[in-house]
């Protein structure tokens, strides 16, 4: 959920709406915010699946340090989406256990 | 390969400080920082600062972040955002990466400084219990974060693990931003920060369960509930003593740790210093480390807050311009003084008194060598 | 003054026993006479913008700046341009002489909803617990308060020095 009116920071301005995909579903972001903003605006808070026990894992440092959030970006493994900025057509996948099934 | 005078590493308020003072000598200076935004963690601090007028007192961080990094650029400082330094060699070749962010091939720069400081902050602690990887547990800077400065909500009901500022002004920031805050809850059985911040949440509703911690997160894709335990005073668990608060987000303040991996790549001496976050590079008064031109300053050289910071950041950049050969030896004995003497200030009073022996401890465990 | 802070570190919140005998609480009496400045901050931290914002003089702390500040109530008129530039939220005005029965409380406000002059609200103390309703009389928010507002309200007298706040309302986002 996007904070539209802050006490503190006043409303949130406009920008330029990019398009990106998650797991085959389009999604709307805003120019410039890190994916993990765009997916967790719209409620998606799991980013990736455990290879042992097929766990779902999400944002955790915030900072591209602990690779919770890492996802496949346009075919590329491992891409930390908490620094990562949007771009328009990204392509993202939730990251499999390697293997590649997912466990959902 | 680019040279320079003095590279700073590192855009928030320790880095910029340095720059500014360094640059103010005559210095060629170079900023570079890892994220596309300056500021460092002052980007994420809407909160209003304390200490006096000369340390930004009573503005809020996130102006401070801004007026300093303008200060920077007016003065002629050159800044290289979304930059990475990735190797530092001899105290001073410095390897970057450029471009990381954007998920292409980042260009590689070689950079040969004079003298370097290393303004790199601090990192998250983090505390395990069951389920403590289910999305929804983060740490409680990742939630400020998203809040402040992506603006997203990275939930919308709380439980807040630690009691010290952080944890308090999230935990306020948390409700700023229209998320409910469940609790606040700390092992230790008093609170840790300010009584000014814990008052603030108190009015705002917010209790706090002082002698507790979290024993697990439940969820299956995320966290759905959170259990707390209450513990003795060893912080062990006590049996049948849990309560249980539905909310979709953990966040847990348990500290900062100095974020000292190009200290170690450079090859200085590290003091192991609780109070001060861990293991801290040992530096001297000018706050050069234990390699002869490279300065440390901000929460790499000991966790305070962010006027520390600044008054380090200054003093690093004088000691790195002398070091360069610029400046003036008289002037930058007077700023120095000056610097020393409000950081001095800074570490008075119950929380600043055990800071400043810390730091006593870190310029003699250099000086005996 | 020996720190004081051991209720609240506790409880989270300062009693009034212990703020009350603090250097920066005004007298019963001056509060009868009229508006004038509350300072609860008992906890020695380095901060002083109190002490520049008073355009009266009111507040000193001096040095160090960890010494906490000490009202002067005679020379405060309850401007209240302390209340937005307190970091720490730790200052409010009051007025008891307001008239027989009534009071105002002016204090410090982070949150959205900004309430309007003419609402009904419900007041909190300094735990959070609802205490009673009052009305309020104003929202002061200018520039200068760099989103700080203050909020002041009418109340009953016997709520004056308990109310410090609004209760938290619904959230913004819904």
């Amino acid at each position: 959920m996007r904070v539209l009116k802050h006490p503190v920071l006043g409303d949130l301005l406009d920008a330029a709406k990019v398009r990106i995909s998650v797991d085959g579903i389009q999604i709307e972001a805003r120019e410039g915010e890190s994916i993990q903003a765009a997916l967790l605006a719209s409620g998606i808070r799991i980013s990736r699946y455990t290879d042992k026990r097929r766990e779902p894992r999400g944002l955790f440092c915030a900072i591209g340090q602990c690779t919770d959030c890492v996802m496949v970006v346009d075919g590329t493994p491992n891409v930390r989406t908490c620094v990562t900025r949007v771009r328009d057509g990204m392509v993202i996948e939730t990251q499999a256990p390697a293997g590649g099934d997912h466990a959902k | 390969m680019r040279s320079v005078d003095v590279a700073v590493i590192g855009a928030g308020p320790a880095g910029l400080s340095a720059a500014i003072s360094a640059r103010r000598q005559g210095a060629d200076v170079l900023v570079i920082e890892q994220n596309p935004k300056p500021g460092g963690q002052l980007i994420k601090q809407i909160h209003k600062f304390f200490g006096s007028k000369e340390h930004g007192a009573g503005i809020r961080g996130i102006r401070l972040g801004e007026s300093l990094y303008q200060e920077a650029l007016c003065t002629g400082v050159r800044v290289w955002l979304d930059a990475s330094v990735f190797g530092i060699f001899d105290a001073s070749v410095l390897l970057v990466a450029r471009g990381l962010l954007e998920n292409k091939s980042a260009s590689k720069y070689k950079v040969h400084a004079k003298s370097i400081v290393l303004a790199t902050g601090a990192s998250e602690n983090s505390v395990s219990f069951a389920g403590w990887t289910l999305p929804g547990v983060m740490g409680a800077g990742a939630a400020q974060t998203m809040i402040n400065v992506e603006r997203v909500l990275p939930g919308k009901k709380t439980l807040i693990l630690g009691s010290g500022n952080v944890g308090l002004i999230v935990g306020y920031q948390m409700l700023q931003a229209g998320a409910d805050v469940v609790a606040v809850c700390d092992a230790q059985r008093k609170i840790g920060g300010y009584a000014v911040h814990a008052a603030k949440l108190s009015r705002a509703g917010v209790p706090f369960r002082l002698g507790f911690t979290v024993s697990r997160a439940l969820g299956h894709a995320g966290v759905s509930a959170a259990e707390i335990t209450k513990v003795d005073e060893r912080w062990k668990p006590i049996p049948d003593s849990t309560e249980q608060f539905d909310v979709d987000t953990i966040c847990i303040a348990a500290g900062l740790k100095p974020y000292a991996k190009l200290a170690l790549m450079a090859g200085c001496r590290m003091v192991y210093s609780g109070i001060l976050g861990g293991w801290v590079p040992a530096h001297d008064r000018c706050m050069m480390s234990s390699v002869p031109g490279v300065f440390v300053a901000g929460d790499l050289a000991g966790v305070e807050e962010a006027s520390c910071a600044m008054e380090e950041g200054t003093l690093a950049g004088l000691g790195s311009a002398r070091f360069a050969g610029l400046g003036e030896p008289g002037e930058i004995a007077e700023l120095s003084h000056r610097a020393e003497k409000r950081l001095r200030e800074l570490r008075m009073g119950r929380f600043g008194d055990h800071r400043q022996h810390a730091k006593n401890l870190i310029v003699e465990a250099l000086s005996r060598g | 003054m020996a720190d004081s802070a051991n209720s609240v570190e506790t409880l989270g919140y300062h009693t009034l026993q212990e703020l009350g005998c603090a250097s920066g609480f005004p007298s019963a009496v001056r509060l009868e006479q009229g508006a004038c400045a509350v300072i609860e901050c008992i906890q020695e931290i380095p901060c002083n913008p109190c002490e520049t914002a008073c355009p009266n003089n009111a507040i000193k702390i001096g040095n160090p700046i960890t010494n906490l500040p000490v009202l002067d109530a005679d020379r405060c008129t309850g401007c209240g341009v302390c209340i937005a530039q307190c970091p720490g939220l730790a200052i409010f005005v009051v007025d008891m002489g307001y008239s027989a029965r009534a009071a105002t409380v002016a204090f410090p406000h982070e949150f959205l909803p900004l309430p309007n002059a003419g609402d009904r609200v419900a007041v909190v103390d300094r735990t959070g617990a609802v205490i009673g309703d009052a009305e309020v009389l104003g929202v002061h928010n200018p520039p200068a308060n760099d989103s700080t507002a203050v909020v002041r309200v009418l109340l009953d007298k016997r709520l004056a020095q308990h109310a410090r706040g609004l209760a938290r309302g619904e959230s913004t986002l819904g």
